[in-house]
Order: C-alpha cells, then sequence, then structure tokens
C-alpha cells in the first residue's frame, strides 16, 4: 500500500497505522504520542496528541476525512494522502491538546526526577504555548504510597492507561489499575496493596511523565547529569533479557533503565531485579556509552560524540581555484616536489 | 617630506643632544617644576576611597555575590532542580538534592530542597545565566550587595549554604516592608 505523508511516499503492508508509517519515514512528521505504545496491545487513541490531517481517504474514494484523525488508530489506505507538521489545523489541533493535557498537571518539573525525558515536556516545549489560560484550581490526590521500588505522583498523571497495560500484558496477576471515574480517576492499587510483580517496574519505563518514578532513585539526580551506558548481565528472570542502560555518576549507578529508542519506547523489558537491585558496577558488563539525540538535554555538556566532517557543497573546483590557474605560477626556477605536486593538484596548499 | 620626520600618532619627537647650559645642569628649575606637578596633585579630587571603611554605591545591574532567596515565610525557594548547575558556562556550581520531611514544611518551600549547594567562586565569571535559567526565583546575583573577597586559600573560595543563603532575619525584614506598604 502507498501512502504519502507531508508529501514523503512510502510503501507500507496492509493494516500498519498512519503513525508507523510515519515513523517509518521519521523526522519532523512523526506525530508525537503520549499514549501509544508499540509494545503494548491496545494502546493508543486517548491523548490525542498524534492527530492528523487526512487530506485524501484513498485512491478508492478519494474524499478527505472532515475530522481530525488520530494516527496511532487510524489504518492507512492505498494511496491514502496524510498532513502532519505541514498542516495548520494539525498544529493549532496539538496546540489545544496539549493545553488540555497541562489543564491538571502541576507543572513541578524543576521537581520531578522525570525532567529532561519527560514526554509531556517535549510535546509542550515542540507545540504548546508558553502560557496559561487556566485560572480553576488544579486537580490533586492524596500521596499514597505503593511500594518500596515504585514511587506515585498521582497529580502528575495524564491518563494515559500506559501501566495498566503494562500490568496486564507483562505481569502475572495485576493489583494496580484505575480507580474511580471521570475527573476523578486515578491509578492507584486496591486498598494500597504494596506492587511486587517481578515485571512492574516496567511501568516507570512506560509512563510518559513523572507520575511513576523511580524510588531508589528519587532526588538523587537530574537526568542530565548522568552519562548513560549500555549494560547487560546475566539474569536468570525468566523473559528478562538483562540488557539496559545503566544511568553512571562518576563511577556510581544511581539508575537502571530500560533501553529506550529515539521515540522512547523501550526495546526490550527489563525485571524488577535488574532495574531495582543491581546497582555495583561490578553486577554488570558496561558495553559502551549510549547515543542520544543531539538536542536532549542528556547529551548537555557532553563532547564526546563523533562529529562528521563537513562537507561544503559548491560547484567544483571553487575551493581549489579554476583549471587553468592551477599551475604553479611563482618560482618556475624551483619546481615542485614528487609529494607537493600531488598536494597541489588536490588543491590542499 | 621624508619617512624620517613622518609621525603617524602625531607624537613623535625628535630627541636631541645638544649641551646643556650651566643653569640647566643644576637641575634646579626642573625639580621646582616637577615638584610644583606632585604639589598640585596633592589639592585635586581623589580618585580612590578607603575601601573597607567607605563602599561606593552599586549600580543597580552589578552583579556580585551570589544569594540563595527565601520567600515572605522565610522558606527557601531552592529546589535543587539543577537548571543554574547546567547553564553556568564555567561549572562551578554543584548541588545535592534531599527530600524534604514532614516536620521541614516551614524550612524548605517545595517537596526537594539543596542540602548541599555550593559555587567555586574562582570559576564563576559573573555572567548572571544561574540567574536567568533559575525557575523558582531563588538565585540572585544582584541582592547580596556583596563583593566576593580576597582570601590567601583556595579552598576558601567555595561557598558553602552558610555563605549564600539570604539571612532569615533580613527575609522577616523583607516580609515586613511588604505587608507595611
Amino acid at each position: 500500500m502507498k501512502v504519502t505523508i507531508d508529501g514523503q511516499t512510502i510503501e507500507v503492508e496492509p493494516g500498519t497505522t498512519i503513525l508507523q508509517a510515519a515513523r517509518m519515514i521519521g523526522g519532523e512528521s512523526v506525530p508525537p504520542t503520549m499514549c501509544y505504545y508499540s509494545k503494548l496491545k491496545g494502546s493508543g487513541g486517548k491523548c490525542r496528541a498524534c492527530l492528523v490531517e487526512v487530506s485524501k481517504g484513498s485512491d478508492a474514494n478519494p474524499t478527505p476525512m472532515p475530522k481530525l484523525m488520530a494516527s496511532c488508530v487510524t489504518g492507512v489506505m492505498d494511496g491514502m494522502e496524510v498532513n502532519s507538521i505541514k498542516s495548520d489545523r494539525v498544529t493549532e489541533a496539538r496546540k489545544s491538546v496539549t493545553e488540555f493535557l497541562l489543564i491538571n498537571h502541576p507543572l513541578d518539573c524543576p521537581v520531578c526526577d522525570q525532567a529532561g525525558e519527560c514526554d509531556l515536556q517535549n510535546l509542550s516545549f515542540k507545540h504548546g504555548k508558553s502560557q496559561t489560560r487556566y485560572i480553576e484550581e488544579k486537580r490533586t490526590f492524596e500521596p499514597e504510597d505503593i511500594g518500596p521500588n515504585i514511587q506515585l505522583h498521582m497529580n502528575r498523571c495524564i491518563l494515559c492507561y500506559r501501566c495498566v497495560m503494562v500490568a496486564d500484558q507483562l505481569t502475572d496477576n495485576r493489583v494496580h489499575g484505575v480507580m474511580d471515574r471521570g475527573d476523578h480517576s486515578n491509578i492507584s492499587t486496591c486498598i494500597s496493596k504494596a506492587i511486587d510483580n517481578e515485571f512492574s517496574g516496567n511501568m516507570i519505563d512506560v509512563c510518559p511523565v513523572g507520575a511513576l518514578t523511580d524510588k531508589t532513585f528519587r532526588f538523587k539526580s537530574r537526568v542530565w547529569f548522568n552519562k548513560p551506558f549500555n549494560a547487560h548481565r546475566e539474569c536468570t528472570t525468566p523473559g528478562c533479557c538483562g540488557k539496559t542502560t545503566v544511568w553512571m555518576f562518576g563511577n556510581e549507578i544511581q539508575r537502571v533503565t530500560g533501553r529506550k529508542d529515539e521515540f522512547h519506547e523501550v526495546e526490550e523489558f527489563i525485571c524488577n531485579e535488574c532495574r531495582f537491585d543491581h546497582k555495583d558496577t561490578k553486577d554488570w558488563v558496561i558495553e559502551g556509552p549510549r547515543k542520544f539525540e543531539k538536542d536532549s538535554v542528556i547529551n548537555q555538556n557532553n563532547y564526546t560524540r563523533k562529529l562528521d566532517t563537513v562537507v561544503i557543497e559548491t560547484e567544483k573546483g571553487i575551493l581549489k581555484g579554476r583549471d587553468q590557474d592551477r599551475k604553479k605560477i611563482s618560482m618556475p626556477a624551483v619546481p615542485l616536489k614528487k609529494e607537493e605536486e600531488q598536494a597541489f593538484k588536490e588543491g590542499n596548499i | 617630506m621624508s619617512i624620517e620626520t613622518i609621525s603617524l600618532s602625531g607624537r613623535k619627537k625628535e630627541v636631541s643632544n645638544k649641551k646643556m647650559t650651566f643653569l640647566e645642569s643644576l637641575y634646579l628649575v626642573a625639580i621646582v617644576k616637577g615638584l610644583f606637578i606632585t604639589i598640585k596633585h596633592l589639592f585635586t579630587r581623589k580618585v580612590t576611597i578607603k575601601y573597607p571603611e567607605q563602599v561606593r554605591p552599586m549600580s543597580p545591574v552589578y552583579r556580585g555575590q551570589h544569594m540563595l532567596m527565601r520567600d515572605d515565610e522565610g522558606r527557601e525557594r531552592c529546589t535543587a532542580c539543577g537548571l543554574c548547575a547546567l547553564s553556568c558556562p564555567a561549572e562551578a556550581i554543584t548541588m545535592k538534592a534531599e527530600e524534604r520531611k514532614p516536620d521541614e514544611k516551614h524550612l524548605y518551600r517545595e517537596e526537594k530542597y539543596a542540602s548541599i549547594y555550593e559555587i567555586n567562586m574562582l570559576r564563576c565569571i559573573f555572567c548572571g545565566l544561574c540567574e536567568e535559567a533559575c525557575p523558582k526565583q531563588a538565585i540572585y546575583l544582584t541582592t547580596s550587595k556583596k563583593i566576593v573577597k580576597a582570601d590567601y586559600d583556595r579552598g576558601e573560595f567555595i561557598y558553602g549554604k552558610d555563605k549564600l543563603v539570604m539571612p532569615l532575619e533580613q527575609a522577616l525584614n523583607n516580609t515586613k516592608l511588604k505587608t507595611a506598604n
């Protein structure tokens, strides 16, 4: 099936969603996602951050779709044409969605441990407005303890349901979920039952905001002061790959997370033992520094990145000079040496 | 005009080697002339002040020693978010965060506070980027009205919270002044 997103055409399998096709193309036209997670079945369709404009339905029926579509749950049709970042309607809609998501968000980024790798922060930085129109009181919850490893800040939650899906799909018996309805709905455990499943720690990684954070890392450091390294260990837990990112401060491992790709989704889920119990460098085989996007705050003050050589695309010979000029003009009495002649020909004198 | 006589700066002087007269060789006139210049300076306006006793008024945009502010209730504003350290081009700021305990609510404004906050004044270039980056209006370079003093020991230049945090009395005074107005 052929689909065109922001003028770029790509051939995809039937059953692909617009978002997946956009991610195959990559770049600016990938819609932001707050609730969709490709590794979790049934996620998506809740946050509306990934709205796109379908300007041509398909080759068979070329009428445009009247409303903006959530790209994470809309399948592609043959010959579909989609406008993502190019369309003003889409950017305007994303601005409104961001404003709605931020209505009840406490904006305590200076305190929050997620700051620096927060999807909501990225979304509001890229698509949001820098001021608020909301004057009413924000929704707040009583702080609740859900176990020794995971910290829940219900005030920051945007109800994406990703953590509930992690509990449903990765752990054998789910002990937490969404309580109450509408404006009152909140993530909680039944009668404050502690979460002790072997894979429950993955809800920290999937949480797009700072609602679920690592208690062993709480207030230890800011994410951008840590250096991320790829590491692995022999993990005996069934189902755990043992491949992680360790976040070091000097020689100390302050935090262990899964390896996240460019869309901030973990490549493979890891168990709680890897995540919380092994904070010693001896436990890990360190593979090397982890690469991050150029603009990420985690790359701040990091000068170890390999720099590409700059290629200036100009007309041929603009730096070397014209061919007829490229002969030794001065001092014909002193001829060039062999290697000098070569260098002169290349124009690197 | 030859090259020897051209003076590009206009201050070129020809040095002559002519023989001095007897009166000139006594140097008396020259000494009196020089003394006159010296004595004249005794009566002109002085450009220096007696520094530790006298202090010049600070310009409102002057940037001096940092101050970690307190809010109206005397609680520390800083939450150790690390943005000042991130923005610091000289990498002079380090900090360590701590969680506020329930009985410390009168001391710190937010859930998290800086238990250690250090500025290396030898590294600091007083550019004011930390003040600009601060989301909590906690650090200011203009309110202390202090210059970082000279010292003999390099270790003394690492200023901790004892030197940086605004004194409590000053914070309470400020609140009083604010409520009076």
